[in-house]
């Protein structure tokens, strides 16, 4: 029996690691992810609003427009031909449109970032801050793209699974190859397992080696427990690779298989809160988002990485995504064929 | 009982079919078949595609279930030493990928108990030059000589190769079965489907010839040349003949290609015949009588209409 499972498991990484493209794809794509966010939240990262400034004929400059211009949220544009400044204000390219020496304004009506913009420069003249004070929060800052970090590991992970074990169990089905190894001595679960097995290791593989170049290179730093860390990617991982086999249980069609994963994983990518936090959406979005594996990990993954939790702080996420990953193992392996009827 | 009880196992046959019925929705796949097969001979299961054979075939070797019927291996219902003692060759198989073809045997060497001797095994199937080959860069002959590796990989008391030497050049056809013929030496029983009729007569010791579902004659090879293939084949271009030709003395018929086809157990007056009807004899091809013929006469068609 054990023969048999470590014969499976060995020959399924080796065909893991000789796919170099599919090797590289899950190497590469969250680097990738993370690098671009990197680069893109980095300058500019903080600029939600665009003003295009007007070039002025003498260098006197309106005192009131200084904090529009220096605003940390809006990113100032020089420009020095009005005509096509009015046009890109047209185009929502611009939000609002500021010839700092006269005072003249323009908005577009329709954009309400413009109207923004205009409360802005409006109230620029104010020096009390009326009945209002201000508070800071304290600790430590977490940037965008560190909070991102848990959510692409995630999502990788997700892939990973879905496509790297039940698109691959569905192409051994329709060639054949399932077929084959029904006649041998093997089980389905002995098979099942083994593709967990070669699975699992590939999936925290690939997530450590990805861990460990962005946080050498982004300097990313895990706050919480290492272990807890490693526990929820591995309960995280199995209740995937759980689902990927319950997906893949049955049917022979690559495309049906595709369109199937694609149907579970995208909703997924963005109802799990990787991208964005799911606070305000509708209760029924935050409803199906529990239903989602993913969102269980990722919420565990940034305990443990942003906010320093430890095993008892996750114990929760770790025993949803452990039920998760037997149930759906459970349902898979009856429902498992070798090959169509 | 008595009988049966006093049989030693090597009297047993190794297989023994009774009845088998497989049925889908509207289909009679295989209808009431009956066979058995003795240890070391090699057993061929021969019909045009779409006969059932592939269909008997795997619900013998348990892939799909039978409808009713008995499958009975080395006088028993088949348990977990089929599965071990077991080799099976099926059609159309793909490889997996990634894998070298030495990979791909040992793999499958290691899901059995009892495992065939590795040089052996790559000798038998003259798989030395293609070890290291990744198995998406070997040829339908090769490919074919390592499913069939695969299949002896436990070194089995039985092996089912389903229509092996399909789609093969004649070269790797008869690479094939000169394997097949050492298997046969080493007292391996062999179970073959075919639908090339020279390979069952090279190789088969017994034969069941199938259509639609059904055994329409069964026997051992060359008990069944002897009794129906006495005479010869003759062959007419296929505008030799029509239905404005005076009635010959024996049965005709037409083949898939156009041409004709005349079976006869006296050639001398068959020939006698042609020619005093006045037919062109310029392109006539003469043979003797195969199972070809056989399966003509009894269906009424050619094997590979």
């Amino acid at each position: 029996m054990f023969t048999r499972i470590w014969t499976l498991f060995k020959a399924r990484n080796i065909e893991f690691y000789r796919d170099r493209s599919a090797l590289g794809w899950s190497l590469l794509f969250p680097f990738l992810v993370i690098a671009g966010f990197s680069l893109i939240f980095s300058e500019n990262s903080q600029k939600l609003y665009k003003a295009g400034i007007l070039k002025t004929k003498t260098a006197d400059i309106l005192p009131e427009s200084h904090h529009l211009i220096s605003h940390p949220l809006i990113q100032a544009i020089d420009i020095s031909n009005s005509k096509r400044a009015l046009s890109k204000l047209r185009h929502h390219q611009l939000d609002i449109l500021l010839a700092p020496d006269t005072g003249h304004y323009w908005i577009n009506n329709d954009s309400t970032k413009g109207t923004l913009l205009e409360e802005i420069l409006l109230g620029g003249g104010r020096q009390t801050t009326g009945p209002f004070t201000k508070q800071v929060v304290t600790g430590e800052l977490i940037p965008y793209v560190e909070w991102l970090f848990p959510g692409v590991l995630g999502m990788n992970m997700m892939f990973s699974a879905l496509f790297g074990v039940g698109y691959v169990v569905v192409r051994y089905r329709k060639n054949g190859v399932l077929k084959r190894l029904s006649v041998t001595p093997v089980r389905p679960w002995e098979f099942l397992t083994a593709q967990i097995l070669s699975r699992i290791i590939v999936m925290l593989a690939t997530t450590g080696i990805v861990y460990g170049i962005c946080t050498a290179i982004y300097g990313f730093t895990c706050r919480g427990s290492i272990y807890a860390l490693f526990t929820i990617f591995l309960s995280g991982g199995l209740a995937m690779i759980a689902l990927g086999l319950l997906l893949a249980a049955r049917g022979n069609s690559e495309e049906l298989a595709g369109g199937i994963l694609n149907l579970i994983s995208w909703p997924m990518m963005f109802l799990s809160g990787v991208w964005f936090s799911l606070e305000g959406a509708a209760p029924w979005v935050q409803t199906l988002s529990r239903a989602f594996p993913l969102t269980h990990l990722i919420e565990g993954a940034r305990k443990v990485m942003n906010d320093g939790a430890g095993f008892h702080d996750i114990q929760w996420e770790i025993a949803i995504l452990l039920a998760m990953a037997f149930i759906c193992l459970t349902a898979g392996s009856l429902l498992f064929q070798w090959k169509k009827d | 009982m008595a009988l049966i009880a006093s049989r030693s196992p090597m009297d047993i046959p190794i297989l023994e079919i009774q009845n088998l019925t497989k049925h889908y929705a509207e289909v009679k796949a295989v209808d009431g078949i009956s066979f058995a097969i003795q240890r070391g001979t090699c057993f061929g299961l021969l019909g045009p595609n779409g006969a059932g054979k592939t269909t008997t075939m795997e619900v013998i070797e348990g892939i799909i279930p039978e409808t009713f019927g008995d499958i009975l291996y080395k006088g028993a219902p088949r348990g977990e030493s089929f599965t071990q003692e077991v080799g099976i060759q099926l059609q159309n198989t793909e490889l997996p990928l990634f894998l070298t073809v030495e990979e791909t045997l040992e793999s499958f060497r290691n899901l059995y108990t009892q495992r065939a001797n590795k040089k052996s095994l790559i000798a038998a199937c003259r798989l030395e030059e293609i070890l290291k080959r990744d198995n998406r860069k070997i040829s339908g002959g090769q490919k074919q000589r390592l499913l069939l590796a695969m299949a002896l990989a436990n070194d089995p008391d039985l092996i089912f190769l389903d229509e092996p030497t399909t789609g093969l050049d004649p070269q790797a056809r008869r690479h094939l079965w000169e394997i097949v013929e050492n298997l046969k030496k080493g007292g391996t029983t062999v179970v073959l489907t075919t639908h090339y009729m020279e390979e069952a007569q090279n190789l088969c010791d017994e034969i069941a010839i199938m259509d639609h579902g059904h055994i329409i004659a069964t026997g051992k090879t060359n008990t069944l040349l002897d009794a129906h293939c006495k005479g010869a084949s003759i062959t007419l271009p296929g505008t030799s003949i029509d239905s404005g030709t005076a009635p010959l003395s024996t049965p005709w018929f037409r083949l898939s290609d156009g041409r004709i086809s005349i079976q006869t157990e006296d050639l001398d007056a068959t020939l006698r015949e042609l020619v005093a009807m006045n037919i062109d004899l310029s392109r006539i091809v003469v043979s003797p009588q195969t199972l070809e013929d056989l399966f003509l006469k009894l269906t009424g068609k050619a094997l590979r209409n």
